[in-house]
């Protein structure tokens, strides 16, 4: 059971990144390759702030970083011309110094004994029956708070020009809209989301490093496409949303199953990448099969 | 037969003065795609636009949406100087419909989402309201296409013809005071094109919208509209409106373009009829 929780916190805590490309990679079509930088940016402010002594001012400064992060890339790939996966690993590799910055020059912040908001969430949830879970709380509050933001904001008129810069962008010009601006707003909100998650995993286990954001674009993409292979029918945004953190937990499930099962914790990489290309490749296959059939059999014949 | 006017006219909406652009500009390449054009289009004007491939049609339109600036030249849509101004802006006032039915609206988005999209009402953060869903109602139900049945349907789920009825209706929905359309029935097969150009005429009319059309049909540019312009090299070369033009035949306009140009029509497309 409690390998279970475990699971469910960190895919909940992941499935905010998940949210992220949910917004970017879906919606706005814009593979975010600064994700990884991002996640950690989040964590390494979101540390730094709580070793401040300021634990509640972590989650906005971490999202506010995750925001600015997200408005350089975006800057990048609208009003300065670099490729959209090309802004987003420039700044991935630009952040990899920043972060270290951030940390005060260490590659390493220790919150043992740091007053987090996981600590803040245990001392008020003491006596209370969800004193036990009060990991899991804080966790589902944010998950929460970020679907209902998504389910509302993708109907606003500003989220339907979002979703439609991804779909088709000339149209969005012919609406009298600028793209740019909808690709600049939704980076900004999607990386804060992006931010927030790695400031949760930092106070979560209680330390930061600079690679804690590592491969994260790619199992955060995973995840996405897991949930999405469930949710395929349905374009209903919220049941889409909450497919993707789905997918976050599924794939966080998965993977401490296997880690029960001995596998060595660093195949989590390759795993990720072997399922993303699954996720994507599979469905091309399938639409290509009969053809490879039909040449197959006219060889034959 | 009058040439291009350009007098001072203070009921003109949209009015180029001398606009010319060239593509690659200085290369071999060098492509004069419009050359020195003058137009004055009056409030109300349908004008049908015909003229072979490479005459500088779609160019025209371009320049007068701002795909491109213009090299030298001003574009003025109702008063106001647009020639710098960016395109987005601009197609708050101009609506277009191209030849690429897919090109006018969001496939992954509900049919009420591209409404809502095109209509721009209300705030950034303003949903769409009851009452927003049932004007779209109302104005799908003219199309007659049963498209107010399925607002909450996917956009890509539509057939071509009912995506350019979309299209057009969503370029319309405030009414532009300029409407661009570029062969916009080219695409559609014999009967849905008929029928779009008869929605077309409808809301044209209806709305008393100023409006431009190009066409490779020679028959409906005769037809449709109050005013035709044929286009040869970036140039108008031929303007015919009012009474004039009512009394166009086919072959009238062919003989007409043979001795513009001196040339017989080769272009297949322009001979459509």
């Amino acid at each position: 059971m409690d390998i279970i929780i475990t699971a469910l916190e960190l895919g909940l805590i992941s499935s905010l990144t998940v949210l992220a490309l949910y917004l970017s990679y879906s919606m706005l079509n814009v593979c975010d390759l600064s994700t990884d930088g991002c996640f950690t940016l989040g964590a390494a402010v979101g540390a730094v702030t709580a070793l401040a002594g300021h634990p509640l001012l972590a989650v906005p400064a971490a999202m506010g970083a995750g925001l600015l992060s997200g408005l350089v890339t975006a800057l990048l790939q609208t009003y300065l011309g670099v490729p959209s996966l090309l802004a987003g690993i420039v700044v991935n590799t630009g952040l990899y110094s920043i972060n270290i910055a951030i940390m005060g020059n260490t590659a390493l912040l220790n919150l043992n004994k740091t007053t987090t908001i996981f600590t803040k969430a245990k001392t008020l949830l003491e006596g209370t029956f969800l004193a036990s879970q009060y990991r899991l709380v804080v966790i589902a509050f944010f998950v929460v708070l970020v679907i209902v933001f998504l389910s509302f904001f993708l109907k606003t008129r500003l989220g339907l020009a979002i979703r439609a810069t991804g779909d088709n962008r000339a149209m969005v010009r012919s609406s009298s809209i600028n793209p740019f601006m909808t690709t600049i707003v939704g980076l900004c909100i999607s990386n804060s989301f992006t931010g927030l998650s790695g400031c949760l995993l930092a106070m979560y286990q209680r330390s930061a490093n600079v690679t804690i954001g590592s491969g994260m674009v790619t199992i955060a993409l995973a995840s996405l496409l897991i949930g999405n292979s469930f949710l395929s029918k349905t374009q209903n945004i919220t049941v889409k949303a909450v497919g993707a953190v789905l997918g976050a937990f599924l794939f966080r499930l998965v993977y401490t199953v296997a880690l029960r099962l001995n596998m060595p914790a660093s195949m989590l990489r390759l795993v990720s990448a072997v399922i993303v290309v699954i996720a994507i490749s599979a469905p091309y296959l399938r639409d290509r099969f009969p053809e490879f059939k039909r040449r197959f059999e006219n060889r034959r014949a | 037969m009058t040439t291009a006017k350009s007098t001072s006219n203070t009921t003109a909406m949209l009015e180029l003065i001398k606009v010319s652009k060239t593509f690659n500009a200085g290369t071999p390449d060098s492509k004069k795609a419009l050359d020195n054009l003058d137009l004055s289009v009056k409030k109300g004007d349908f004008i049908t636009i015909i003229g072979a491939n490479g005459a500088g049609k779609s160019s025209l339109f371009n320049a007068i949406c701002g795909t491109f600036l213009t090299d030298s030249g001003s574009i003025l849509l109702d008063g106001t100087d647009i020639t710098f101004m960016p395109d987005h802006r601009r197609a708050k006032s101009i609506g277009r419909l191209f030849q690429d039915p897919m090109m006018g609206s969001a496939p992954g988005m509900t049919i009420e989402e591209n409404l809502a999209l095109a209509a721009g009402h209300g705030g950034w953060l303003s949903s769409i309201t009851k009452a927003e869903r049932e004007e779209f109602r109302a104005r799908l139900a003219v199309l007659d296409l049963g498209l107010e049945d399925k607002m909450g349907s996917r956009v890509g789920q539509l057939s071509g013809g009912q995506r350019q009825a979309l299209t057009l209706l969503m370029a319309t929905i405030n009414p532009p005071k300029v409407l661009l359309l570029d062969e916009h029935t080219a695409a559609l097969d014999p009967g849905t094109s008929e029928k779009v150009l008869k929605l077309t005429r409808d809301i044209v009319e209806g709305q008393n919208l100023t409006c431009l059309m190009i066409t490779h049909n020679m028959q409906s540019a005769i037809e449709l509209g109050n005013r035709i312009l044929m286009m040869d090299g970036g140039k108008i070369i031929m303007d015919v409106e009012g009474e004039e033009k009512k009394n166009l035949t086919v072959s009238a306009l062919l003989e007409a373009f043979r001795k513009k140009k001196g040339v017989e029509l080769s272009n297949d497309r322009m001979l459509m009829i």
